[in-house]
C-alpha cells in the first residue's frame, strides 16, 4: 500500500526557502528537517521512513543527512517501536514515529494509550514523554476496510494525549514543530488524499497556537465545524450556498485534543446554527463531543439541535461508487444547511 | 565475596522479606489498596542483579517491582508512602503499587502491562546507543511475558541494533496461576533468545552470589559493547500472585521444597559458614532490616494524600479547557 511505485532514496529534502505554493508532504518534510537540525535529540523511526523515504515521502533525504541513529527504518512491529519511542522519551530523546497507516495503530495502541499518555501522569510528574506519533489516514482511493479508518474518536478520548489533525501545507509544518517541541506524546494525523495537495506556505509566519482552529470562511447563517479533507467539501459548499444568498462561516478545527471551543462558541453565537461535518464514523464520532459540548455551552444561542454528518455505519467499501458513498459529500453538505436553514 | 557485599546482600534481603510482610499486613488492614503483588522468595534476583548493575544504569520493572525499587535505593518511607497512596510517595500517591518511579534513580517504572518492559527498555537502550553513552538498561520480566509479542518484536530489534540491555527473566514458573508447561512450549526461556542470535545464560535464581556473578558478567558484555544478553533466574514466589489469590492451586510439596531453599535463611546460613558475617552482625542487619520498615509504615501512616486530581495530565495546562462547567 503506497502511492509511490518506485524507490527514491536520491531524493532531496524539499528546498526550505519561502515558496508561494507546497504541497502537504513537502511542508512536513522541511518541518521535520528543520526541527531535526535544530535539534539533535530528535529523531525519526518507522516502517520505510529511511531508505525508502517515507511512504508518503515525508521523510525523504532525511536518513542521507542524519545518519541511520537518527532515521531508523523499522522491523514491521508497531506494538514495540511505538514502545521504543516511549522509553527514548522518557530518558531523553524527543522521538517521531511514523505509524504506516491509522489503521496499524491498533497495533501500538498499548504503547500510546497505557504508557504515553499515562506515564507523566502515575509518575507523579517525574517523567515526560515528548513522543510525536505521525499517522496517515482516512479514506482515500479504494483501499478498503481495512486501510481506510479514521480513528479520530478512540485517540480523542484519551486522557494525556494531544491530538492535531492539520490539513493544509502552513498547518501540517506548523503543527509539526510545535508538536516536536511539546513535552506531551501527541498525535498528528494526517490525510493521505492531501499529501500531495497544494497551499500557500511561508516557513518564516508567525504560527498560531497549535490547539487554536482557524476560520476559513466567515459566514452568518450557519457555522459549519470540519476537519481535514471536510473542510475542502464544506468550502465548496459554502460556494454552491453563496449563490443562491446562503453565507456560512465554515471552521477548520485543526486540533481535536484539546477542541478550541471558544473558536466555536463565538461562531454559534453569531449564526445561532452548526453542523459537524466529518470522515468519521458518525455513531459516538467526533461529532458527537463537539455537538455535545456546544449544546452545553451554547443553549441559548443555538435556534436548533447541533447537527452532524459522518461517514456510514459500515467498514469502508472497496467498490469505488460505494466509497464515495459512505462519507460526506458536496451534496450533503449542502443539503443539512438548506434543511437547517428551511430553504 | 567479601564482607561489605554480604552485608548488603543480608541487609537487601532481610529489608525486602519484610517490607513484602508490612505491606501484606497493611494490605489486609485496608491502608494499602488496590493490586498488591508480593516478592518473598524472588529476593535473590532483585538484590543479586541491582547490586551488580552500576548506579548510571536504568531500570525498568514490572508490576511486582518493590523490591527492585527498595534495592535500587529508593528510601523504603517512599515505597511504602506509594503503596498507602500517600504525597510523599515516589510517585506522589498517583502510581500504586504497581507504579513505582524514580527517575533521579533511573528507576523507569512499574509497568503494570505484561509485555510493556520490552520496549520501553529498548527505547532507553536505543538513545543510549544512539548518544554513545555507556551506560546499560536493566530489564526486569517475568516467564509469563515471553509470550508476548512485544518480548520477540523488542529482542528482535535490540540483537539487530546491538542495543545495551540486559533483559532478566524472574522466572517464578507460574503465569498468575498458570503453571510454566501449561503457558510455553519451551519452558526454558534463555533458549529463545537464541532465535534472535542473543547470547544467554541461566541462573539459581534462589543463590544471590550466583545472581550477583551471573549479572557481573553480563552486564561487563553489555557494557563493553556487545549487544543484549538474556539471563534466566529459575526462582520462586512464596506467595500467590497478589492478595487476591491464595495459590491454592501449587502442590504443597512443591512449595514445601521451594521453601527449603529459602534465598534469605540460605544466604544467612551460607555466611556464618562462611566467616563472611557472624551471628551477632547479622541479627543486628535484620533488626536494622526490621527498624527501617517499621519506620516506612509510620511515616507513610502520617503522610498527606494528594488533593491535585488534574496534576500532571499534560506538561502545561491545555488552557482551552480551562474554567468550563
Amino acid at each position: 500500500m503506497s502511492p509511490r511505485q518506485h524507490n527514491d532514496q536520491a531524493g532531496r529534502i524539499a528546498p526550505a526557502q519561502a515558496r508561494e505554493e507546497l504541497m502537504v508532504w513537502e511542508a512536513l518534510n522541511i518541518a521535520l528537517d528543520r526541527e531535526m537540525d535544530a535539534d539533535d535529540s530528535v529523531f525519526l523511526l518507522g516502517e520505510d521512513v529511511g531508505l525508502y523515504g517515507g511512504s508518503y515521502r515525508v521523510s525523504q533525504g532525511l536518513l542521507a543527512k542524519y545518519g541511520e541513529w537518527r532515521v531508523r527504518d523499522t522491523p514491521i512491529s508497531e506494538g514495540s517501536f511505538t514502545g521504543l519511542g516511549v522509553g527514548a522519551a522518557l530518558v531523553g530523546g524527543r522521538p517521531i514515529i511514523e505509524i504506516m497507516t491509522v489503521n496499524f495503530s491498533l497495533l501500538a495502541l498499548d504503547a500510546l494509550v497505557n504508557m504515553a499518555a499515562k506515564l507523566r501522569y502515575m509518575s507523579g510528574g517525574q517523567l515526560r514523554v515528548p513522543l510525536v506519533a505521525r499517522m496517515p489516514g482516512g479514506v482515500a482511493h479504494q483501499l478498503a476496510a481495512q486501510h481506510s479508518q479514521r480513528l479520530e474518536q478512540m485517540l480523542m478520548n484519551v486522557p494525556g494525549l494531544r491530538v492535531v489533525a492539520p490539513g493544509t501545507p502552513q498547518d501540517s509544518y506548523w503543527h509539526m514543530r510545535q508538536a516536536v517541541r511539546t513535552d506531551d506524546p501527541i498525535v498528528i494525523l494526517e490525510h493521505e488524499l492531501l499529501y500531495f495537495h497544494k497551499g500557500p506556505f511561508d516557513p518564516d509566519a508567525k504560527p498560531p497556537p497549535m490547539h487554536s482552529a482557524a476560520i476559513r470562511r466567515h459566514g452568518t447563517q450557519a457555522t459549519v465545524i470540519a476537519w481535514h479533507r471536510m473542510v475542502e467539501v464544506a468550502l465548496e459548499a459554502a460556494e454552491r450556498l453563496a449563490a443562491d444568498g446562503i453565507e456560512i462561516e465554515v471552521i477548520d478545527l485543526r486540533s481535536l485534543r484539546p477542541i478550541d471551543l471558544p473558536t466555536l462558541q463565538a461562531s454559534v453565537r453569531r449564526t445561532g446554527c452548526a453542523l459537524v461535518v466529518e470522515e468519521d464514523v458518525r455513531f459516538a464520532g467526533a461529532g458527537a463531543e463537539i455537538a455535545a459540548a456546544l449544546g452545553e455551552r451554547c443553549f441559548g444561542d443555538l435556534n436548533q439541535p447541533v447537527r452532524r454528518l459522518g461517514a456510514a455505519d459500515a467498514p469502508t467499501p472497496y467498490e469505488a461508487g460505494l466509497e464515495s458513498a459512505s462519507i460526506p459529500d458536496l451534496t450533503a453538505v449542502v443539503n443539512a444547511v438548506r434543511m437547517m436553514l428551511g430553504s | 565475596m567479601n564482607q561489605d557485599l554480604a552485608r548488603q546482600f543480608l541487609f537487601d534481603m532481610s529489608l525486602a522479606r519484610a517490607f513484602e510482610q508490612a505491606s501484606a499486613q497493611q494490605y489486609s488492614e485496608g491502608k494499602i489498596g488496590g493490586f498488591l503483588h508480593l516478592y518473598p522468595g524472588e529476593e535473590a534476583v532483585a538484590v543479586g542483579v541491582l547490586r551488580a548493575a552500576d548506579p548510571g544504569d536504568y531500570v525498568v520493572s514490572t508490576y511486582r517491582e518493590h523490591v527492585h525499587a527498595l534495592v535500587r535505593g529508593i528510601p523504603a518511607r517512599e515505597v511504602m508512602a506509594e503503596l498507602f497512596g500517600r504525597s510523599t510517595g515516589c510517585s506522589g500517591g498517583y502510581g500504586g503499587s504497581m507504579h513505582l518511579f524514580d527517575i533521579g534513580r533511573r528507576f523507569l517504572g512499574g509497568y503494570a502491562i505484561v509485555g510493556e518492559t520490552f520496549p520501553v527498555a529498548i527505547g532507553a537502550g536505543y538513545w543510549l546507543r544512539m548518544r554513545e553513552q555507556s551506560e546499560a538498561v536493566v530489564c526486569f520480566f517475568g516467564d509469563g511475558a515471553a509470550n508476548q509479542g512485544t518480548f520477540h518484536e523488542s529482542l528482535n530489534m535490540a540483537a539487530l541494533w546491538e542495543l545495551p540491555v540486559l533483559f532478566v527473566c524472574e522466572n517464578n514458573r507460574y503465569q498468575i496461576g498458570t503453571e510454566i508447561h501449561r503457558h510455553s512450549a519451551l519452558t526454558e526461556v534463555h533458549r529463545r533468545a537464541c532465535a534472535y542470535g542473543m547470547d544467554a545464560e541461566r541462573v539459581d535464581g534462589m543463590d544471590v552470589v550466583a545472581v550477583y556473578e551471573a549479572t557481573d558478567a553480563a552486564l561487563r558484555h553489555v557494557h563493553a559493547g556487545n549487544g543484549p544478553y538474556l539471563l534466566e533466574c529459575e526462582t520462586y514466589r512464596y506467595r500467590g500472585h497478589s492478595m487476591a489469590d491464595s495459590g491454592a492451586y501449587r502442590p504443597e510439596a512443591e512449595l514445601a521444597e521451594e521453601r527449603g531453599r529459602d534465598p534469605v535463611s540460605g544466604f544467612r546460613d551460607r555466611a556464618l559458614k562462611q566467616g563472611w558475617l557472624d551471628e551477632r552482625q547479622a541479627s543486628q542487619i535484620e533488626s536494622e532490616a526490621d527498624a527501617a520498615v517499621q519506620d516506612a509504615v509510620q511515616f507513610a501512616d502520617a503522610s498527606p494524600a494528594p488533593d491535585d486530581l488534574q496534576a500532571n495530565v499534560y506538561s502545561n495546562p491545555l488552557d482551552l479547557y480551562k474554567g468550563r462547567p
